[in-house]
């Protein structure tokens, strides 16, 4: 499928975006996290306003992106789910016209419905940010997975990385799948038929393992999913502990990966079902990475859509 | 004022006619059909209207058992007038509209309401469905009896199909009774959940909700059987799947009083197209477009008989609506306009159907099914006739569209096949005069 990519420097989602374009997203979020620790990070994007459009509360996205922006001189204009006009029967397109109008030069938008982006997109000129919709596609948290990753590894090529868990409902999933089949990873996605269909191995460039020990094996890379209780309403499990009991990340099973392998987790994280607090918090993990990774990855979106240089190189 | 319709290829699969004919209208009816009726034709000034049909197809009035006129209670969505004037358009003489509106027609008054607001504002004859459970809620029975002795041609909880077996199965024991068919919307409600496409790789890529095919096919074998053990007729609406052919396929060997439609969208598009269109919900109707592999099942079904006839299930939403996120729009396509351009270029250009069998399958054979009058023109048989060029091409336009609804995913299409002019009673109601 080859992806819509949006206006010039829109980043809507990983699916279909060029392995350089990827690579050279992850380089610019090294250089700035290189800067950032260095208290040497120049605002490049002073006097650019971006709208943070949050049709669906996620603090931890909302932050990092406020973050990045702020880092980089930009201001960021945060339109919150509450008393958004959508609620007043307003279109994306128009509440997406409207920022246009007022004068913003980026859009990142959060929102609950698949491909709301890609939709607003279409109705601007301004590059548009996905910052995760629905249960299709969520980049940054992509690329600050693949980030991580490298950082752990020094390449991504040849890597093994099982995702296991809620794939079905997983946006996350889906971006990481994709950057990582693109700089030449392979990804096994696990979990129980219900959260892992078998179709998902002809949708991603994955392949598709119900059985955690067999989907472990030879991994470099363990990523847990969040999983979340409506699961268990919605009949796609019997419990937690169900859950927990089969597919939950314990060390003990974190050892059956290769020697070495990290872990990973896009949170909030359920402790104790997903994924073991010892694991979790273990020499191993690399979550903290993920978060800090995720302002950089960020910057370098930003920079990528705004900064007048840099918006022009990608743009040529 | 007599009508003659000169030189055109009449096909009328009712009478086997198919040649160059002649059709004489007088008083609203068939007067005459034969191969020079020039003789019969009175002097110029006795009022008679000559449409030169040659090059042209001459067919009975295409008859519509799903269409969505949206009325009462949803005039920003289509009116009698548009809806109406949309399937004179599309060659339609005869549309039934379905009765899941607001409030559902679910009453006696509510169907003559209907029928009475059709006799001011309607251009082709409107026959009214009725709902088979009160409310379409699922649960108690609709005054079926009373909506039929006020007009109701059959009943039908289209959009929001019975759960309930137990329900469904009395629903059909009493419509038996009454002797008119039901139109079946054949859905699992559990295994659709909230799903808005076609479930398999390209809802799992666009991270949409999917509606499996499963879906269809069990709520079809229930329906069937259900159908077989009471004995009421059951018109199953829209089948979209293989597996669904299939059991249809199943009743009717073993006897069941079934028949069954396919829309020409379902007969000429498949998921590729939602997948090409991504989140436009132009594609999104209900049910869903399908694999490659279920649209030759269902072009093989129309083939073997196995699915009776093709409708539309025009179902016209405003922009507004169908501009809001893919899992929030409203599902459906508005048809009446480009079905017989989809559906001759689906099957007869593509060699799997002729001519006269795709005419038979918009005309007799809709009739046939829900035991309407028309889809023939035999002398004496009211003059309802649509006018094609076959040969002509022409590139969707939804701003061109008489119908209230623009929602349709072959905006900008280039097809073939055009009604060029209808006549409902041997007045025309579409096309320019020649
Ligand atoms: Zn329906």
């Amino acid at each position: 499928m080859d992806a819509w990519r949006g206006n010039p420097g829109s980043l809507l989602g990983l699916a279909g975006l060029a392995p350089a374009e990827i690579e050279r997203l992850l380089d610019r979020a090294e250089a700035w996290l290189d800067a950032w620790r260095r208290g040497a990070v120049s605002p490049v994007l002073a006097g650019r306003s971006v709208a943070l459009w949050f049709a669906e509360p996620s603090t931890r996205t909302r932050v990092s992106f406020e973050q990045a922006a702020a880092l980089l001189g930009a201001r960021p204009i945060v339109i919150s789910e509450r008393g958004s006009s959508l609620e007043k029967g307003e279109t994306l397109a128009d509440t997406a016209a409207t920022l246009e109008a007022a004068g913003v030069d980026a859009i990142v938008v959060r929102h609950g419905a698949s491909g709301a982006p890609e939709q607003i997109a279409r109705a601007v000129r301004v590059p548009v940010l996905n910052a995760g919709d629905g249960t299709h596609e969520h980049p940054t948290q992509g690329l600050l997975d693949v980030l991580t990753i490298r950082q752990s590894f020094g390449r991504v090529a040849g890597l093994r990385v099982a995702i296991v868990g809620d794939v079905l409902h997983s946006r996350v999933a889906r971006s990481t799948t994709w950057a990582l089949a693109a700089l030449g990873a392979s990804v096994v996605l696990v979990g129980p038929p219900t959260l892992v269909p078998t179709e998902l191995a002809r949708a991603l460039p994955a392949e598709v393992c119900h059985d955690l020990r067999a989907g472990l094996e030879g991994a470099d890379v363990v990523m847990a999913l969040r999983l979340q209780k409506e699961r268990m309403v919605a009949a796609y499990l019997p419990s937690e502990a169900e859950y927990r009991a089969r597919w939950g990340i314990t060390a003990e099973r974190l050892g059956w990966a290769k020697p070495g392998a990290v872990f990973l987790h896009p949170g909030p994280s359920n402790r104790g079902v997903e994924v073991e607090t010892d694991v979790h918090d273990g020499p191993r993990s690399r979550v903290r990475d993920q978060v800090r990774n995720g302002v950089a990855v960020r910057m370098a979106a930003l920079e990528r859509a705004l900064s007048g240089e840099e918006a022009a190189r990608w743009r040529s | 004022m007599a009508l003659l319709i000169r030189g055109g290829r009449l096909i009328d699969p009712a009478t086997g006619r198919d040649g160059r004919f002649d059709v004489l209208v007088e008083g609203g009816r068939v007067a005459a059909v034969a191969p020079d009726l020039s003789g019969r034709l009175p002097a110029e000034g006795d009022g008679v209207e000559v449409f030169d049909a040659r090059g042209l197809v001459v067919t009975p009035g295409l008859i519509d058992v799903h269409t969505h006129l949206r009325v009462p209670g949803q005039a920003h969505k289509e009116t009698l007038a548009t809806g109406t004037a949309a399937a004179a358009a599309g060659g339609f003489t005869q549309v039934c509209t379905l009765p899941n509106t607001h409030p559902v027609i679910d009453s006696p008054w509510l169907v003559e309401a209907v029928l009475a607001r059709a006799r001011e504002d309607a251009v082709v004859r409107v026959h009214v469905v009725g709902a088979l459970t009160k409310g379409q809620e699922g649960r108690e029975l609709a005054p079926l009896d009373a909506m039929a002795r006020a007009g109701a041609v059959a009943f039908s909880d289209d959009g929001r199909p019975v759960a309930d077996a137990g329900v469904l199965r009395r629903a059909m024991e009493y419509a038996r009774a009454i002797g008119l068919p039901i139109l079946d919307h054949a859905e699992d409600p559990g295994l659709t959940g909230r799903g808005v496409m076609h479930e398999g790789p390209v809802s799992l890529a666009l991270g949409l909700p999917g509606i499996p095919a499963a879906s269809e096919v069990v709520a079809v074998q229930r329906d069937v059987t259900l159908a077989a053990f009471t004995g009421a007729r059951l018109h199953v609406m829209h089948l979209s799947t293989a597996g669904a052919v299939e059991a249809v396929r199943r009743a009717k060997e073993a006897g069941a009083p079934v028949t069954a439609e396919v829309t020409p969208h379902h007969l000429a598009l498949t998921v590729a197209e939602v997948e090409r269109l991504r989140y436009d919900a132009s594609t999104k109707v209900n049910p869903p477009l399908r694999d490659e592999s279920d649209r030759q099942a269902l072009v093989q079904g129309l083939r073997d008989g196995v699915i009776d006839l093709i409708a539309t299930d025009h179902a016209p939403h405003s922009g507004d609506e169908k501009a809001l996120p893919y899992v929030d729009a409203p599902f459906g396509i508005s048809g009446l306009e480009t079905a017989f351009a989809l559906a001759y270029g689906a099957l007869v250009e593509s060699g799997a159907l002729t001519l006269p069998e795709l005419v038979r399958r918009m005309t007799a054979e809709p009739a046939r099914a829900l035991g309407l009058p028309g889809g023939s023109l035999r002398e004496g048989d009211p003059a309802d006739i649509a006018v094609f060029d076959v040969d002509a091409e022409w590139i969707v336009d939804p701003a061109a569209f008489r119908s209230k609804g623009k929602n349709t995913p072959l905006a900008g299409r280039r097809v073939r096949g055009r009604c060029v002019a209808t006549f409902v009673a041997g007045r025309r109601v579409w096309g320019e005069r020649p």
